[in-house]
């Protein structure tokens, strides 16, 4: 009689994969936006990790660009120098000692409260500070955004489905909008952005345009940065190093994580084997 | 069992002077090394201590995540990301803690589903039934408010979803809401409420599971067969037997857990829930996790007003009926036979039950006005075919005939096919069809 649960299953099983291919199938035809490329990041799968150089390059086009507009409030430059930081050195195990990091703090103006006197000061950045803000307030950051508050990015790839690969693709995807599309000067088109672009479509309603509008202009172009390690910087380049960096900041600990995942399952499977057999001495000739 | 007489004999002197005060080494020893299981459970029944371990971690990494967590709208979100970035081991807690919820609810879910199949809600269990049901009703309710507290933009927008189906009550509603609220909108006295109670409840959870196992002592475990146990030979004492299989199957369980956390830590979970809850700016899709979908399909399901009931209404109406039928199950069976192995038409009924509530967690997760299929398109260009609402209302039509006329009926009119006259029987049976 347990056959009859197993074919149970099996018929189970095979209707779940039906229903998510359709699933699939469906939420392309109808959500309405482009895919994000697959981009191949180091970081991916059970045994993925970050690229340093790619974290630093990252970094720097977070710094020299998007930080114009966007905060991570929740990162601290000492962040930047913690094991698996883009600059970390196995020489300064206290990312606070990091040479580069203390320098990198250094450069920013910290606005204080002065303690003698409770006058607004601004001193120089350590290694403790946060990265500051572009904007004081949200106010400021919509008056310079036509209306838009630019998102902070501190976690924006587990924000976005799709993640690193959305955020690549976004950055390096913006088009000019389609003939037909009425897009306000503020605006962007972009391909990638989940939006619904029915009623600013004049042309055939069977044929939408996939994906959105920002309030965001294409930020990056070629060579808007100049990398320290002599890559070239392209759009795509660009997108893929501060995706990748974002993606790191994001989830600081994941290459800790999968480490720590393989160790965890191997010895499992180990506890596994061993009960196994335990359990068939036990049950021998029981059943 | 009761009547069971305890063969604990106390060695030492401590054990001995121990055993005259407060007997807890003898209940112990009763309960899980002497106790008798049915010699013929297969693996579904390893769910129930499965389910143990399960509370026990969400317990353990909930006490603290707890010590780190600050239960205020303005710094829950990055109280949250705190612990993830700053904690030692803090990423490990929160992810074994969000991705041991959906564990749980894949354990429990397991855990009935196997109680129905094999009739474990049959007198002599009804208590046991009602218990467990008590139990599930507990865990939805602390799961709830466990994902409102990160507020981030689902854990806002559901607890406004979850909340306002009590204002769809008639007459008192609205003013229930805002007491339970505490105030008009989900805000900072619901985060503080709901982080009360999630820390509340598992207690009471681990009290019920306390009543759940003595009830289960008290009648004896359900088996394959769903024949009682008649004598010695039909049973094994559950140390070493059931502990070393229990054992096997929570080592098996454990690695599909670590493999979600380690690995695919936000698989279960949804991208705008990092997005920090903005009471302004409402989520285009606002779905609860995968474990309450069914529901949430069945509370969408009705559209419609019937006269003057209100549509909501009608769909909060039928979302706590798909949880109170779960209850009321024991009474609702007529058959006589326990183990749907022996029910030969009622188990195909079990089957599409299954598939049902899988389908209604599928129409869960999508917008009700998407189609599954189309075969075509009317004048307005508008799809014509199965939609999302249809479905849903079909399967709800399932859930609640399954419950209130195919039980009764079907109990009634059905041949059952024979039961073995014993545990013992059966399993030699299937020993000797093994063999030949």
């Amino acid at each position: 009689m347990s056959s009859f649960m197993t074919k149970t299953l099996k018929l189970m099983a095979g209707l779940a994969v039906v229903f998510t291919l359709a699933n699939s199938v469906h939420a392309v035809a109808s959500e309405g936006f482009k895919e994000p490329e697959d981009h191949h990041f180091t970081f991916e799968g059970p045994f993925g990790s970050f690229d340093q150089a790619q974290l630093q390059r990252g970094y720097k086009v977070y710094r020299e660009v998007c930080a114009a507009c966007h905060g991570m409030h929740l990162m601290s430059f000492r962040n930047l120098g913690q094991k698996g930081g883009p600059f970390y050195d196995p020489k300064y195990k206290n990312p606070n000692e990091n040479p580069i990091v203390k320098q990198i703090a250094s450069e920013y103006d910290i606005a204080e409260i002065d303690p003698d006197t409770g006058d607004e000061i601004t001193r120089k950045g350590t290694t403790s500070d946060r990265f500051p803000s572009p904007f004081k307030n949200d106010e400021a950051a919509k008056a310079s955004n036509s209306g838009a508050i630019p998102p902070d990015l501190s976690v924006i790839t587990k924000a976005r489905e799709g993640g690193a690969n959305y955020v690549a693709s976004m950055l390096a995807g913006f088009q000019p909008a389609p003939e037909g599309l009425t897009v306000a000067d503020t605006q962007h088109y972009n391909p990638y952005v989940h939006g619904a672009l029915a009623t600013s479509w004049k042309g055939d309603p069977h044929k939408v345009p996939l994906g959105g509008v920002l309030a965001m202009p294409p930020p990056l172009a070629a060579d808007k940065v100049t990398y320290d390690d002599g890559t070239k910087a392209t759009v795509k380049q660009e997108a893929q190093d501060v995706a990748a960096f974002l993606e790191w900041a994001g989830d600081p600990h994941a290459t800790e994580r999968k480490q720590m995942g393989v160790s965890v399952i191997l010895f499992l499977l180990l506890m596994a084997g061993i009960t196994y057999g335990a359990y068939r001495q036990v049950w021998r000739g029981k059943h | 069992m009761s009547d069971h007489s305890s063969t604990y004999e106390p060695k030492t002197g401590i054990e001995k002077w121990l055993d005259a005060r407060l007997p807890i080494v003898r209940l112990a020893h009763d309960s899980f090394v002497d106790y008798p299981t049915p010699k013929n459970l297969n693996y579904w029944w390893t769910f129930g201590g499965i389910l143990s371990l399960c509370l026990g971690v969400q317990i353990l990494t909930g006490v603290i995540l707890a010590m780190h967590y600050t239960a205020n709208a303005d710094l829950a979100f990055d109280s949250v990301e705190r612990i993830m970035r700053d904690v030692n081991y803090g990423w490990l807690m929160r992810y074994v803690h969000a991705n041991g919820a959906s564990m749980f609810f894949f354990a429990v879910y397991i855990h009935m589903f196997r109680g129905l199949y094999y009739g474990s809600y049959k007198a002599p269990r009804e208590v046991l039934w009602l218990l467990g049901c008590i139990i599930y009703f507990l865990m939805i309710a602390t799961a709830f408010m466990g994902y409102v507290l990160p507020w981030g933009q689902m854990s806002y927008y559901g607890a406004v979803v979850i909340t306002n189906l009590i204002g769809a009550i008639p007459v008192v509603g609205p003013s229930i809401l805002t007491w339970l609220q505490g105030g008009f909108a989900v805000d900072n006295p619901t985060l503080n409420r709901f982080f009360s109670l999630h820390y509340l409840l598992p207690f009471v959870i681990a009290g019920v599971v306390i009543l759940h196992i003595w009830a289960l002592h008290v009648v004896g475990q359900n088996n394959p067969t769903g024949v009682e146990i008649k004598s010695k030979e039909d049973t094994l004492p559950f140390t070493p037997y059931a502990t070393v299989k229990d054992g096997l199957a929570m080592i098996f369980f454990l690695i599909v857990f670590a493999a979600f956390v380690f690995f695919a830590p936000d698989a279960m979970g949804h991208a705008d829930n990092y997005i920090k809850a903005n009471p302004l700016q409402t989520p285009a899709h606002i779905v609860p996790e995968w474990y309450m979908l069914p529901f949430y399909a069945i509370l969408r399901a009705w559209t419609f007003d019937l006269g003057p009931i209100p549509a909501k209404l009608i769909g909060v109406i039928l979302m706590f009926g798909a949880i109170a039928l779960i209850f009321a199950l024991p009474w609702l069976d007529t058959s006589k036979v326990k183990s749907m192995r022996y029910r030969p038409v009622m188990r195909w009924f079990f089957v599409l039950f299954v598939i049902t509530c899988l389908g209604l967690g599928w129409c869960g997760g999508q917008l009700p006005t998407q189609m599954v299929f189309s075969i075509g398109e009317d004048s307005h260009g508008n799809p014509i075919g199965l939609s999302v609402a249809i479905l849903s209302l079909m399967m709800t039509a399932y859930y609640f005939a399954f419950f209130l006329l195919i039980m009764p009926w079907v109990g009634l009119k059905e041949d059952p096919l024979p039961v073995p006259a014993s545990i013992s029987e059966a399993v030699l049976a299937e020993h000797n069809k093994k063999k030949g």
